[in-house]
């Protein structure tokens, strides 16, 4: 290798960024192999700067399109949508036509969210470096690989090269040590998180995510957890991959199959950071004091338990948050103080890349089984695949029953681009990854919260703790816990 | 890309913290090609009401910020989605320069992909600037050599990733820089295949 990896002992991140380091120079920067990269329908910027140069694609076997962010979740027929929606899912098919790319399209029978499939189809390995043109692709971080959103112009650069340019960003290990509390998820653990460091807490970081509640968690868990890195500012988030890893990665369509298979998991095997490995932040969190989640604001660090009152600005000391705080509750319409559980929803959303897979939606049925919703909601499956297991499980039945829809795979509401809005004004209870101003549709006003949460949102038609309706309740995760 | 050394220009103050990327273009404009130009879709919801008419006390649309080059914001700017067409509609609007206490790494890595400076100052610096701006000429000397900025009566040092600093100065492009190191990608490669030999994906599953 060329880069003299540093002497002593390395992190996870350490190890896996030294292994694909193809120069380093003397300023800091590294120019790093690329494993995996991951297009989808935003991608048609990187595309046109390949056309001005004349480009080809380095490695076609290491990049993959997937339509996800515009694609229809009613109907499959691209003439029955908006045409300048249909057009943005042609222009993908156009693109990686033409340069021979395999495309996870709208029929495909694997076909979902990027971050879904990946994981789902064995593209998502250990100790690999994986891009796409997103910000929540640190959710592949979950299997130990490093994994992270760029721009359209990093995005050409890896069509181009097959690499990027990368410094090396500072380490963080955000430990969560002993037990999460029944009805408690990942994704509480996420938002708690969040809140405690702040939506920038982790910028500048690689985050590694550690100790005995992360070890619980299954694939599903820790996908939704590194799924958040981004928005504590963590450009990647990742854990190191176990037993838990193989097993989920073992007999996946693209996975390493046979003798194959086990040479790959020794090799994995040595990717845990080494112990004595020095961290430039660390952050340690009590499992056991996580309790359900929402946001109350504008901004993933606006988060705190279902039981708490929104904050009041008047009692901040901090001028410039209070400012923050005011703005947003004046945006969510949301008096200071007021009790979070009497905050009434107008609809749900469950799916997205941070809560769409089968032990989300087993979570939102437990709750949802033979009772009816209060308001409308959309139930968006994470892939063609997922959405196959719950009909098999009968879980569609659950949310049709509770007079919830049950639709397609996509990017669906979390983002609005493929007209799946929630209307101006509207609040919605929703397994999202950002509460951001209009993320939803323009003027619409989010909560986010675990799949659970969002379901019981939904039954009583305000924020609500859910633990009661859960009670005596399966919620079939295949974690340990 | 253009080189960036100093900028003399107007620095708009947007006393607002943690504006995301959806926030400086919302999602719904996002299929336009970028030679049609995204500065008319720049913080579109905060800057238009419902009816598409300029809201009078967003900054932006004050006749005093207009042409403003430099735009001076609080934390986590540019924090959220990796869309560059957030650095896309700043740079087509006009703005060549961002100064906060803290930006989204992706919105950082983007800029300066398209030669837009985020520079980094201290959250009191940065008080003092926006203070320093609504109360003076409005204007804002940028000095990416030095790293300093001057306006009013203040002198504020910034921060900027000194490799993107460079790369700013000289207006370099990465492509070009990488091709140069075509061989060794290659020899990275053929060494990495033998190391590694599950990397290519080994179903070519329909």
């Amino acid at each position: 290798m060329v880069h003299s990896a540093a002497s002593g002992p390395r992190t996870l991140f350490d190890k896996v960024f030294d292994q694909h380091v193809v120069t380093a120079r003397e300023d800091g920067q590294c120019l790093l192999f690329i494993d995996r990269h991951l297009l989808h329908e935003g991608s048609f910027h990187a595309f046109d700067k390949l056309k001005a140069r004349g480009a080809r694609i380095a490695r076609p076997d290491l990049t993959f399109g997937i339509e996800d962010h515009y694609v229809p979740t009613r109907t499959r027929d691209l003439g029955a949508i908006d045409p300048a929606i249909a057009k943005m899912i042609r222009q993908l098919r156009d693109n990686t036509a033409a340069h021979g790319l395999r495309l996870f399209d709208l029929n495909d029978p694997a076909q979902g969210i990027v971050h879904v499939v990946g994981p789902e189809q064995g593209l998502t390995l250990p100790g690999l470096t994986i891009v796409c043109g997103d910000s929540h692709t640190a959710t592949h971080g979950a299997f130990g690989a490093i994994a992270f959103g760029i721009g359209a112009s990093e995005v050409a650069h890896v069509l181009m090269t097959q690499t990027l340019w990368q410094k090396k960003p500072k380490r963080m290990r955000i430990r969560v040590e002993g037990q999460l509390a029944l009805g408690v998820f990942a994704k509480d653990m996420a938002l708690s998180i969040i809140a405690a460091i702040g939506a920038d807490g982790a910028a500048g970081h690689a985050i590694e995510y550690a100790g005995s509640a992360v070890r619980a968690l299954s694939m599903e868990g820790r996908l939704t957890l590194c799924n958040l890195s981004i928005e504590a500012g963590g450009r990647c988030g990742m854990i190191a991959p176990d037993e838990t890893t193989f097993a989920y990665i073992k007999d996946r369509p693209y996975a390493p199959v046979g003798d194959e298979f086990q040479r790959s998991v020794d090799n994995w095997m040595a990717l845990a950071g080494d112990p004595d490995a020095v961290f430039d932040r660390e952050v340690v969190l009590d499992a056991a004091e996580i309790a359900p989640i929402v946001t109350w604001g504008i901004s993933p660090e606006d988060a705190a338990p279902i039981t708490a009152n929104a904050p009041d600005p008047d009692r901040m000391s901090d001028p410039a948050r209070a400012a923050h705080v005011r703005e947003a509750l004046d945006y969510m319409g949301i008096r200071a103080g007021q009790p979070l559980t009497e905050i009434a929803v107008d609809r749900v959303f469950i799916g997205s890349c941070t809560n769409s897979r089968i032990e989300d939606l087993r979570a939102a049925a437990a709750v949802l089984a033979g009772r009816k919703a209060r308001v409308p909601g959309l139930v968006s499956p994470g892939s063609a695949l997922v959405k196959r297991q719950a009909e098999e499980e009968g879980l569609h039945r659950i949310f049709m029953e509770a007079g919830l829809e049950w639709v397609d795979a996509g990017c669906s509401m979390c983002v609005g681009m493929n007209g799946d809005l929630v209307p101006p004004a509207e609040r919605c209870a929703s397994t999202t990854n950002r509460n951001f101003r209009g993320r939803q549709g323009p003027g619409s006003r989010t909560h986010l919260m675990s799949p659970a949460m969002a379901a019981a949102a939904a039954v009583t038609g305000h924020l609500t703790d859910m633990r009661p309706l859960l009670a005596g309740r399966e919620i079939g995760l295949t974690g340990d816990r | 890309m253009e080189a960036f050394r100093i900028l003399d220009a107007i620095a708009c103050p947007l006393p607002l913290s943690g504006i995301d990327t959806d926030q400086l273009i919302p999602a719904r404009f996002m299929k336009r090609s970028r030679a049609d130009g995204y500065g008319d879709y720049l913080l579109h919801d905060l800057r238009f009401d419902e009816s598409g008419q300029p809201k009078p006390d967003f900054p932006l649309n004050a006749s005093r910020w207009a042409g403003a080059r430099v735009l001076v914001t609080r934390r986590n700017f540019g924090s959220g989605s990796s869309r560059e067409a957030a650095v896309y509609a700043l740079v087509d609007y006009g703005f060549a320069c961002v100064i906060a206490p803290s930006f989204g790494d992706i919105f950082a890595s983007n800029a300066v992909n398209n030669g837009l400076l985020p520079a980094t100052v201290s959250e009191e610096d940065c008080e003092a600037l926006l203070a320093g701006l609504e109360d003076g000429d409005g204007t804002a000397r940028v000095d990416l050599e030095a790293c300093e900025i001057r306006a009013a009566n203040l002198v504020i040092p910034f921060r900027v990733d000194p490799v993107w600093r460079t790369k700013l100065l000289n207006g370099w492009d990465d492509i070009d820089l990488t091709l140069s190191h075509a061989a060794t990608i290659e020899a990275f490669q053929a060494k990495d295949s033998s190391a590694r030999p599950w990397l290519v994906p080994s179903v070519r599953a329909s």
